[in-house]
């Protein structure tokens, strides 16, 4: 049987209020047959000192990307990582996690990516429901039965990008979600002090600079879509319609950004260009802005766009 | 020469004997474990300096002692909802409070990547557990030229 959306009205006013659940109705459907809950956390040890009752843990670094090439996992590796989770194609997952799910965000993108269609983001993630007092547990959730999960090619094409796909969208939309020090190109580099993992600091030429937490409230929900509006629209410029590309350090954070666009505001064609800057930033001469301006796009790929 | 302390090389050799898949559980152990600030620094949260370098807020201080053998005392705090890097920072309290500046400086610094964690965790939780040594060698190496 499908699990029922949230009706929550709050959610209405979103482009996909489907993609949403709030902390209560996620307490009454924990035990709902076709609903798996996953949690992904940046910290990865955090799943263990207490989760919410029946979740699995998803872990990002050594479950969702390829421990070899810098990739995700293929679509075998999917198949897998799901039938063992106990997911099936039908399946609903509702994903949550910590610092406002930033993880969590990232999780949902990756089973984006090879097309798990019911993949919803508990609003508030693991802060709010600790917040509200409900309950969390340290026991190991019984083995859900083994999946059938068919194998499904990866499709990057429509919410992905890479280095040389960026290089043609210059002169579109680019949103810079990394704090304002990353932006600029500020660098703690003393004697000591470890270097950051980029060669280069600063940004990419025009980008707009929407640290990614700006998206979500206090108590860590999202922002309504008048704010939301006024974040993205008023403020970085983005029009309807919009072609968009987000990037942060390795994507991570830029897919809390993506969801964002994508599900709450409905921009059609947001991509995450999840090399980021770690890649960006020692890749070698392509152009970079420093300071706390946008920047200009280099004269050779000017008045392209 | 001075030797890495004891006691560190002790928690490295319980790390690396146990099978990967319990080191996880080992670092969750250790992180239970960090010692609660005493008041004095409690109360003065800017005499602990910041680890920028770590995904979650650290904050650690070094007293150098001024004894023959400048016995060194390590102060930690990282809030709960951060138990990656509370582990780590009970690693390194378990391993290091307590011993001759000299031996502080003689550890390794890329001593955490002989947790055999490597795998497990991120290039960049890795980098943040070297800033922490490495912030902690350099206060220890200041106070000593002070």
């Amino acid at each position: 049987m499908p699990v029922p959306v949230d009706e929550n009205p709050a959610y209405a006013q979103y482009a996909h209020p489907e993609r949403l659940v709030s902390t209560e109705w996620l307490a009454a459907h924990l035990n709902d047959e076709n609903l798996v809950v996953l949690e992904s956390d940046e910290d990865i040890l955090l799943y263990s000192t207490g989760h919410i009752p029946g979740a699995l843990k998803v872990d990002w670094h050594t479950e969702l990307n390829d421990e070899v090439t810098r990739d995700y996992v293929d679509g075998e590796g999917f198949a897998r990582l799901m039938k063992a989770k106990g997911i099936a194609r039908d399946t609903t997952v509702v994903i949550y996690g910590d610092k406002s799910n930033w993880w969590a965000a990232y999780a949902l993108w990756v089973f984006s990516l090879f097309g798990h269609e019911d993949v919803r983001l508990l609003d508030g993630g693991r802060d709010k429901w600790i917040a509200e007092g409900r309950e969390l547990s340290t026991e190991k959730p019984a083995a859900r039965p083994v999946a059938d999960y068919p194998v499904i090619e990866r499709d990057d094409s429509q919410i992905r990008a890479y280095l040389p796909q960026v290089l043609e969208h210059l002169g579109n939309p680019l949103i810079d979600v990394r704090s304002p020090e990353e932006y600029t190109g500020e660098r703690t580099h003393m004697p000591a002090y470890p270097e950051e993992g980029a060669l280069r600091g600063g940004h990419i030429p025009t980008a707009a600079s929407v640290p990614w937490a700006r998206a979500a409230a206090e108590d860590g929900t999202f922002r309504s879509r008048e704010e939301l509006e006024a974040i993205y629209l008023d403020e970085a410029g983005l029009k309807p319609g919009d072609d968009v590309v987000a990037y942060c350090r390795i994507g991570e954070r830029s897919s809390h950004t993506w969801f964002v666009l994508t599900h709450l505001l409905g921009f059609e064609k947001v991509r995450n260009y999840d090399g980021s800057w770690t890649e960006w930033g020692n890749a070698v001469r392509v152009p970079i802005v420093r300071g706390a301006e946008p920047g200009e796009l280099p004269a050779q790929l000017a008045g392209r766009a | 020469m001075s030797q890495t302390p004891a006691a560190l090389t002790e928690i490295v050799e319980e790390f690396t004997e146990v099978p990967e898949a319990d080191r996880l559980e080992l670092l969750l152990e250790f992180s239970r474990e960090l010692p609660e600030l005493p008041p004095r620094l409690a109360e003065h949260p800017e005499l602990l300096e910041q680890v920028v370098e770590c995904q979650s807020p650290l904050f650690l201080v070094v007293e150098v002692g001024h004894d023959e053998n400048r016995l060194t005392r390590l102060f930690f705090s990282a809030p709960p909802e951060a138990p990656t890097t509370r582990g780590f920072a009970s690693v390194l309290a378990a391993g290091l409070d307590g011993a001759p500046a000299a031996e502080i400086l003689a550890v390794a610094d890329d001593m955490p990547q002989s947790l055999g964690l490597s795998r497990a965790l991120s290039p960049l939780r890795m980098r943040g557990m070297t800033a922490m040594l490495g912030r902690i060698k350099r206060q220890v190496r200041e106070q000593l030229e002070a």
